[in-house]
């Protein structure tokens, strides 16, 4: 078929359908220890992030999200890949998946991450993919508030 | 007419059929941005309820104004300001003429709807009180909510809203039942964008008035798809936008009943709206001229002058039974998908439907058609009260205008079949 049909496909590789379809830890946890709510105002994505802190290592992290295809997929995709890092480690992430999306050249999507890289060629849904990723940094610095005022 | 300087956009569009003659591929050749491809796929652009297309008659005048007639309005000894004066005033004739107002002096120009409703809200909300209640619906378009809530921060006014039922319909004995004493203002979009419901305005209109309450009618989604003639609804605010009509953007228009507008105060100020200034005070210029300080957009007007007299070409009862057609043959073959849903199923309805598929996000929808060359809006359609109203984040909207065609549909049809296969 045509061109579009193979770009269809890069977006919605099958790595990001099947996340898309069956979301990984998205759940309201009973505890958590930092949240954080992201909302896209043009498409109506809206997630709201749990985080559980064991002293500096996201021993949780949980969502609830309403949204489409992309944005389930990242944050899916996201909880695998930060849950069990430090607070360190996973602003690093959250750095290194915002550049790669925005520039294929400096940056470098990890792992599972990879399969969003189709996202690039569409710059109205890269915001699809970043929402998780930026709520989970405002709740990372709603503990760095925290750490400030003790 | 098709002579006249004011209108040289005209002077092409004989080639059209007349009524009772339709011809879309005659109609759809004088649209020149409709014969591309997108994505490998011609273009279906079914997204005329966000802004239509131009036809080339409208291009042709704004390009022919800017070629021979531009000068300022209003104000020269010049020629060419007598020229553009001409144009200007001539396309306020013609917008008067289309919905059948009674004098010019009662159209407004704006730079479209949100202004239209804004000026209103400005100057009548002027001399509202706390307590003084508006009166909407919960279908409307930010655009006529937003300014009313601003007017109730202002001055302690209160916003009443009228319930829809599932269908998308007006629920009109709960509507009289909030026409109260305070009332000031019954504000109403004449056809939902979000629902494509067509509200019953005339019912509206002479229950507001059996009370003396006034009316504003959002005629965004209505004006280009049938005809309207404020006379016959006896409304007393009507609002509109060009870019929905084959105009051009940046203009758009307020129908005033005359009696009503000669009460407002001046909306802002500046040149043109006043007759003389001085430091020990000023006075305002006549109708419509007070409600319109600083330089219009006068191509704007130039080209919204050329949509009109096309529309009126076409003819707004073909335009209005083409578009029924394309309805409900959208309206049957979208029903007839697996997992698919409308939303709006108003027994009273304009061309526009809007739909969920189960399991696929309208944001990825809208995504799968566009890469199939298919242009449809996805999200809440600067409708967020009717999203909540049916509990969704948003809908896929299709909007036909009578450039479309059945084959365009299909190609909607066939793209949704894949992301149902896709995302399955
Ligand atoms: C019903 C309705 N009212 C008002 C508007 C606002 O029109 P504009 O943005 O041209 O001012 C729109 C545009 O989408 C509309 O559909």
């Amino acid at each position: 078929m045509s061109g579009s049909a193979t770009s269809l496909t890069d977006l919605y590789r099958q790595t990001v359908l099947s996340h898309s379809r069956h979301p990984h830890n998205r759940r309201r946890p009973q505890v958590y220890d930092l949240e954080a709510e992201g909302h896209n105002a043009l498409c109506g994505d809206k997630i709201h992030v749990y985080l559980r802190l064991q002293d500096d290592v996201l021993a949780d992290v949980a969502y609830e999200a309403s949204g489409c295809a992309i944005s389930l997929a990242s944050a899916s995709m996201m909880s695998d890949a930060v849950t069990g890092k430090t607070v360190e480690a996973t602003r690093q992430s959250i750095d290194d998946f915002l550049t790669g999306l925005s520039s294929p050249q400096t940056g470098k999507l990890e792992g599972e991450l990879a399969a969003l890289g189709g996202v690039r060629d569409y710059p109205s849904r890269i915001r699809c993919a970043t929402l998780p990723w930026q709520a989970l940094c405002a709740a990372l610095d709603a503990v760095q508030e925290t750490v400030t005022t003790e | 007419m098709n002579s006249s300087v004011n209108h040289p956009a005209t002077v092409e569009t004989g080639r059209l059929l007349s009524p009772p003659g339709f011809d879309v591929e005659a109609i759809r050749r004088d649209f020149p941005i409709l014969h591309q491809q997108i994505n490998g796929y011609p273009l279906a652009y079914l997204d005329s309820a966000a802004s239509t297309q131009r036809p080339i008659q409208v291009i042709d005048a704004i390009s022919r104004y800017y070629t021979h007639d531009h000068a300022n309005v209003h104000r020269g000894v010049h020629t060419l300001s007598h020229r553009a004066t001409d144009i200007y005033e001539g396309a306020r004739e013609s917008v008067r003429s289309f919905i059948n107002a009674r004098s010019t002096r009662e159209i407004v120009f704006t730079r479209g709807t949100t202004e239209a409703i804004n000026l209103v809200a400005a100057t009548l909300g002027q001399r509202l009180t706390a307590g003084d209640e508006i009166l909407i619906s919960a279908m409307e378009h930010h655009s006529n909510i937003v300014p009313w809530q601003m007017l109730c921060e202002r001055k302690g006014t209160i916003l009443r809203v009228a319930p829809i039922n599932d269908q998308g319909e007006l629920l009109f004995d709960e509507f009289e039942k909030l026409l109260g004493k305070r009332t000031r203002l019954v504000a109403i979009t004449h056809v939902s964008n979000a629902l494509g419901s067509v509200n019953p305005v005339r019912e509206i209109i002479a229950s507001a008035h059996a009370h003396g309450i006034p009316v504003l009618i959002d005629g965004a989604q209505a004006i280009a798809h049938q005809s309207v003639d404020v006379q016959a609804l006896d409304c007393d605010f009507y609002a509109f936008s060009s870019h929905k009509m084959c105009g051009p953007t940046g203009i758009g228009a307020l129908y005033g009943r005359e009696a009503l507008l000669e009460t407002l105060p001046p909306y802002q100020g500046g040149g043109d709206m006043i007759l003389t200034v001085s430091f020990s005070g000023t006075t305002y210029n006549e109708l419509p001229y007070r409600l319109e300080a600083g330089t219009p957009h006068i191509a704007g007007a130039a080209g919204l002058g050329a949509a009109v007299d096309y529309l009126r070409q076409v003819g707004m009862d073909n335009i209005a039974s083409h578009e029924a057609e394309l309805l409900t043959y959208a309206s049957n073959a979208l029903s007839a998908l697996p997992g698919l849903q409308l939303v709006g199923t108003a027994a009273h309805k304009a061309g526009v439907v809007s739909f969920n598929v189960d399991g696929i996000h309208p944001h990825d929808v809208g995504t799968v058609l566009d890469q199939h060359g298919v242009a449809i809006r996805a999200g809440h359609h600067c409708a967020m009260p009717v999203m909540e109203r049916f509990g969704i984040p948003g809908t896929a909207r299709a909007s036909f205008a009578f450039y479309n065609t059945r084959a365009e549909i299909d190609q909607m049809i066939d793209a949704l079949r894949l992301a149902i296969r896709m995302f399955a």
